[in-house]
């Protein structure tokens, strides 16, 4: 069993992902005097963070399922680079709790919560369960997963009321869920849902919600440690999505009474404390005529973290690192202060009227910087963007003393941003970033798929 | 070879263009290659975990007494894990320079988990190299052993 001396945090930490976020957690590591192992697929040889790597191991080719979601092969990784500790940065297993289970019993430290917690968030039906007994409020629905039955199914669409929306219950992040707006289409759509959740997920179970037809994306990010301290960092708004997929993201939310939010974060903290969770984490919810309602835990990092780093001045992959070490929390809510507006924008390697996928090599990159501007990215001069894994290629985050000025600070930032060899989504931003409603702030997460389905290409 | 020698070898290398260096010197010979730029794996390279500096190219030495080229199938790790010769510690290796071996002979074992995995030969012929060493951590698509 690996040694931790006394004062650090740990030797060797191996971080389980790819791509912009495998960068992040490094850079996170080297600050804090901790060796890197980056494992990688054949398609990431060249990637810019195994090359800064103090080790790294090829796991797999580069399908996702024989390398990054190759569990025996990443802590085979881990047993021959005598690691202690796993980060899993965001998506792939990161809320895997079988893999933080088989982590743990291998013998090192999982970054993140623990693997029951990692269970009952992964349900979503249990999850919502376990959060309205921690006085979370959550959308109204059927309360469980839906029966068989479907004389039952009917009646309790007619007491949730339409429009309702099916979800399964194993799904989470955008994934396998149908809106359904009038009772003869029901049926066929919690069929469908299911037959998709079953070849998806593996789980056919599903459970209907009411829909909201304006609500905005808050979500409140979390970070406990194990001697039960939990704060809240604040709120995201991540209400600018695509098939519910996030493109831009801020924080603070704009528009949302003070109290409204401080009482949502104070339960959201309170119920870290109920559950004993550990770690870092993202409480999602819906927001709609100044009431939360909760639809899902993130038991990871999230894409969107920096938004919340640059308003609090707190680096949340390092004090994910801190907890997984035994630390308590350096700080109270109280000490938990923020200032100033953040805004990010995905770039990713598509086409930015079709979507379609973009991947290839980038021969010609500049990034772009100045005053309060952040670009997290894995990207560089030659480098070649693999077709096997999903299109982002980084993240521009703007900070200002207003909103205002992150948006003008974006502008600029996006603006000196050069992309050539492969298509980019940067001129959909500058596009949003002009835009009446995202200028306005508030906007719904239907928004930019209404906005859309209007708009023509300007070249 | 003294190591001020090779010292002195090691540096030239590595102020000249030259990708690769074999001198002999009576019964010793010494071969300097440079590596090649971080990414890819040479068969004839001996394999490690161990990466190369982001924009330098960096240069090892493989001092060997015979000739390393080794031409034929290369069989390489379906695993990440440690590489064994035996089947047990104490054990004779599975497979020596020269034997040879048919379809399904056991090659080596890599451990993974506490499990070991035999790895079997794929091809037919003569065991013409064998690119880890006994207790080695190895990758996936790491070289292990040559046949010929």
């Amino acid at each position: 069993m690996p040694i931790k001396s006394a004062g650090q945090l740990f030797d060797k930490v191996l971080i389980a992902n790819r791509g912009e976020i495998a960068l992040r957690i490094q850079r996170a590591c080297r600050e804090l005097g901790i060796k890197t192992v980056m494992v990688h697929s054949e398609a990431d040889a060249d990637a810019k963070y195994v090359r800064l790597a103090d080790e790294s191991v090829c796991i797999g080719p580069p399908a996702s399922a024989q390398s990054y979601l190759n569990i025996p092969a990443i802590i085979s990784a881990a047993e021959v680079t005598d690691a202690q500790a796993i980060h899993p940065g965001y998506g792939f297993l990161s809320e895997n709790a079988d893999f933080a289970e088989k982590v743990e019993k291998s013998g090192f430290v999982f970054i993140g919560p623990r693997p029951d917690t990692i269970r009952l968030m992964g349900d979503k039906v249990n999850a919502k369960v376990a959060m309205a007994k921690a006085g979370i409020p959550c959308v109204p629905g059927s309360e469980g997963v839906l029966p068989e039955d479907t004389k039952e199914i009917i009646k309790i669409a007619r007491a949730v009321k339409y429009p309702v929306i099916i979800k399964s219950a194993a799904g989470g992040g955008g994934r396998g869920m149908r809106v359904v707006h009038t009772e003869a289409a029901l049926l066929s759509a919690v069929s469908l849902t299911r037959a998709e959740a079953g070849a998806a997920f593996s789980n056919p179970a599903v459970y209907m919600e009411k829909y909201l037809e304006k609500p905005r994306h808050i979500e409140i990010q979390v970070l406990a440690d194990e001697q039960k301290n939990a704060v809240y960092l604040f709120e995201r708004d991540c209400s600018m999505q695509r098939r519910h997929q996030k493109i831009i993201e801020e924080a603070p939310a704009p528009g949302i009474p003070l109290r409204s939010l401080t009482r949502i974060g104070e339960r959201c903290a309170d119920a870290c404390r109920k559950i004993g969770y550990r770690g870092a984490g993202t409480f999602e919810f819906l927001y709609e005529d100044d009431e939360f309602f909760f639809i899902e835990m993130n038991t990871r990092i999230q894409v969107e973290h920096p938004v919340t780093e640059l308003i609090t001045g707190i680096d949340i992959v390092q004090q994910q690192i801190r907890v997984a070490a035994g630390q308590r929390l350096a700080f109270r809510q109280r000490d938990v202060t923020r200032r100033g507006h953040a805004i990010e924008c995905r770039i990713n390697a598509e086409d930015p009227y079709t979507f379609v996928p973009s991947p290839g090599r980038i021969t010609s990159y500049h990034a772009p910087g100045g005053p309060g501007i952040r670009v997290d990215s894995h990207a560089y001069h030659n480098y070649f963007v693999p077709p096997n894994y999903d299109s982002m290629v980084g993240k521009v985050i703007a900070f200002g003393d207003t909103r205002e000025q992150a948006i003008a600070r974006m502008r600029i930032a996006l603006s000196e941003m050069v992309v050539e060899g492969i298509k980019t989504n940067i001129p959909l931003h500058q596009e949003l970033l002009l835009d009446d409603a995202f200028l306005r702030g508030g906007a719904s997460i239907h928004y930019l798929e209404q906005r859309m389905a209007k708009r023509k290409p300007t070249a | 070879m003294d190591l001020r020698k090779l010292k002195t070898l090691i540096e030239l290398v590595e102020n000249s263009g030259i990708a690769e260096l074999e001198i002999s010197e009576g019964e010793e010979r010494v071969r300097i290659t440079r590596a090649l730029p971080p990414g890819h794996h040479g068969a004839a390279q001996p394999p490690s975990v161990a990466p190369a500096a982001l924009g330098g190219p960096a240069t090892t030495v493989a001092a060997e007494t015979t000739p390393v080229a080794a031409e034929g199938h290369v069989v390489k790790s379906p695993m990440v894990g440690t590489f064994y010769r035996a089947a047990a510690p104490g054990s004779g290796p599975f497979v020596e320079v020269g034997d040879t071996v048919a379809v399904g002979d056991p090659l080596c074992i890599i451990e993974a988990m506490k499990l070991m995995n035999e790895i079997e030969a794929d091809q037919p012929g003569v065991v013409k190299a064998i690119l880890a060493e006994n207790g080695q951590a190895v990758e996936y698509g790491q070289p292990l052993v040559v046949i010929g």
